[in-house]
């Protein structure tokens, strides 16, 4: 009998090294929920990468705006997209009333029953949502599957909404990819990660697999290990959204980003300042860590 | 005894608190400041029983006001991520009271886009939950501004909500679920009792006759041949709504805070 060495493995990785793992043209799945917890050192990395033509998928908030922004989008599968404090997120109206991109609008629990059919791996769930909207005039929500029961209902058929990655952003993880969102709702994370071939997330931190306390923070595990790929240390890599309880809602850099909707120079101003820099600058324009930890809670 | 000394934000609150008098315990969902602090009243009034959140996902015991600093004192009773917000609504324990951009006469709703919907002139929120919402709990409306922009000829450019027009039913039956309850506008409050599912006027605020009611609509209303007065609040109403927003956000509302009584 032979003698294995005890396999290990390690899914850190950088930022930059998980943008690299994207392709054009891919199907992106982005967790969180307009201001809340949305993967934004992620999306700050998209932007600033050569990618293009990429369709998104996302409870949207400024994820959306910036890759709406940066000319990233190919099409948008969306419910919403929102600032929540400011209800109309001005970069995606001006990529919306211009056209650029496709879309298929959804139902935000449509967005839910599309991502579970394909966790599922099946190809439409039944639903009654959508039935005498417009969003059934779509194309992809033109299929009806009538109930082989007694009642013979008539069902919108809800196509599965396939992922090629999800992009999260999360509290803890350790080196294995045993993740904690601590924050008081997970939102539709877990079905973001369950619909795509690849989950990758960034985390506030990267702790011990101890430090994790599982038995004690079991329901803040969102999904098992095996459904995450890489995972990259971010500190405060939702912000401007919040990561309660590390850190909330960052009202006055929201006020910033939306104004620099105004003009094209007001956006290249914005982009120069935020976003080409890299995160360390970043972190450094927007107040720095300490200005972020100290943000008092917003009032939804 | 009527307090003759009330706004018009405040005759519209009394008024969307009824929306919700004979739900029981469900989920009662105000969007927007008005039906917001109007859901709070009919916790604190007619049905206690309502389940009323902090708008991100908490249910708290006590209704909470609306404006900063609100969640200062208020006890939180329970839990309400959105995962559990569809799963409720699916299972149709819920009455929102909603405030959409357009509405028509068959009570579809839309505050998705104004215009084309691949090019529109005004792109909006998006449909939201709204389609979901409309065919599996009962919904509500309100109106800070009654006229024929939001209450359109046609129908609306985006429909987001279903409602009572035949022609979009394969069947020409609309879904069995689809529950069209009132309309609170700052004219008047209207129902869908009228022929067909025709959108009716139920009463009509104080100083505001049926014709400007009518002149403000984009499509026919029903008229019945006794139109009430919208009752005006009571002393303890008033009293209740001042506690139930301190800030006084509801005076924000409406342009000018106008006096309720407009004769």
């Amino acid at each position: 009998m032979t003698s294995e060495t005890k396999p290990t493995f390690d899914k850190r990785l950088s930022v930059e090294e998980i943008v690299s793992e994207l392709r054009d043209g891919m199907t992106i799945g982005i967790g969180g929920w307009a201001t809340r917890r949305k993967p934004m050192t992620l999306i700050r990395a998209i932007a600033r990468s050569p990618l293009k033509e990429l369709t998104i998928v996302s409870y949207g908030g400024p994820d959306v705006g910036i890759l709406a922004a940066t000319g990233k989008i190919k099409k948008l599968i969306f419910a919403f997209v929102s600032l929540d404090h400011y209800p109309l997120e001005p970069h995606f109206r001006s990529a919306r009333q211009a056209g650029a991109f496709e879309i298929l609008e959804l139902d935000e629990g449509l967005v839910h029953w599309g991502l579970r059919a394909a966790a599922m791996r099946l190809p439409f769930l039944p639903t009654r949502i959508g039935l005498g909207t417009d969003l059934v005039r779509q194309p992809e929500l033109g299929k009806r599957v009538t109930s082989p029961f007694e009642d013979g209902e008539e069902l919108i058929a809800m196509p599965a909404l396939k992922l090629d990655v999800a992009l999260l952003h999360v509290h803890r993880s350790d080196l294995r990819g045993n993740i904690l969102t601590l924050s008081p709702d997970p939102f539709f994370d877990e079905l973001f990660a369950r619909s795509a071939e690849r989950t990758f997330a960034t985390a506030e931190k990267l702790v011990p697999t101890a430090e994790l306390a599982i038995p004690e923070n079991a329901r803040f595990n969102l999904v098992e290990r095996a459904l995450i790929t890489g995972i990259a240390e971010a500190p405060y890599g939702a912000h401007p959204t919040s990561a309660a309880p590390d850190y909330q809602l960052d009202l006055k850099h929201l006020k910033t980003y939306t104004d620099s909707a105004a003009s094209p120079e007001a956006w290249a101003a914005y982009k120069a300042r935020f976003i080409d820099g890299g995160e360390t600058a970043y972190l450094e324009a927007v107040g720095g860590a300490d200005t972020i930890a100290a943000l008092p809670k917003s009032i939804y | 005894m009527m307090e003759t000394n009330y706004s018009l934000a405040e005759l519209l609150i009394v008024a969307a608190a009824e929306a919700w008098r004979r739900d029981g315990e469900v989920m009662g969902t105000g969007i927007g400041p008005l039906p917001r602090i109007a859901v709070s009243l009919a916790k604190a009034t007619f049905n206690p029983r309502l389940a009323t959140t902090d708008g991100e996902c908490w249910y708290t015991t006590a209704p909470l006001p609306p404006g900063e600093d609100a969640m200062k004192e208020s006890e939180i009773e329970g839990w309400s991520p959105y995962d559990r917000v569809f799963s409720g609504l699916w299972g149709g324990k819920r009455h929102a009271m909603v405030a959409p951009t357009q509405f028509d006469r068959f009570g579809q709703s839309n505050i998705s886009v104004i215009g084309n919907h691949a090019k529109p002139k005004s792109a909006l929120l998006g449909a939201r939950g709204f389609p979901g919402n409309s065919v599996h709990h009962p919904n509500s409306f309100f109106f800070a501004s009654h006229n024929t922009r939001s209450f359109v000829s046609g129908e609306v450019d985006f429909v987001c909500t279903a409602g009572y027009n035949p022609e979009r039913y394969s069947n020409g039956k609309p879904p069995a679920l689809l529950d069209l309850r009132i309309i609170v506008s700052d004219l008047a409050v209207l129902d869908f009792s009228g022929k067909g599912r025709a959108i009716r006027v139920v009463s009509l605020h104080p100083g505001i006759t049926f014709e400007q009611v009518q002149d403000n609509t984009g499509f026919p209303l029903e008229r019945p041949e006794q139109i009430p007065v919208t009752p005006a609040p009571t002393a303890e109403q008033l009293t209740l709504i001042r506690n139930l927003d301190p800030n006084n956000v509801r005076k924000a509302v409406i342009k000018g805070d106008p006096a309720g009584d407009r004769r």
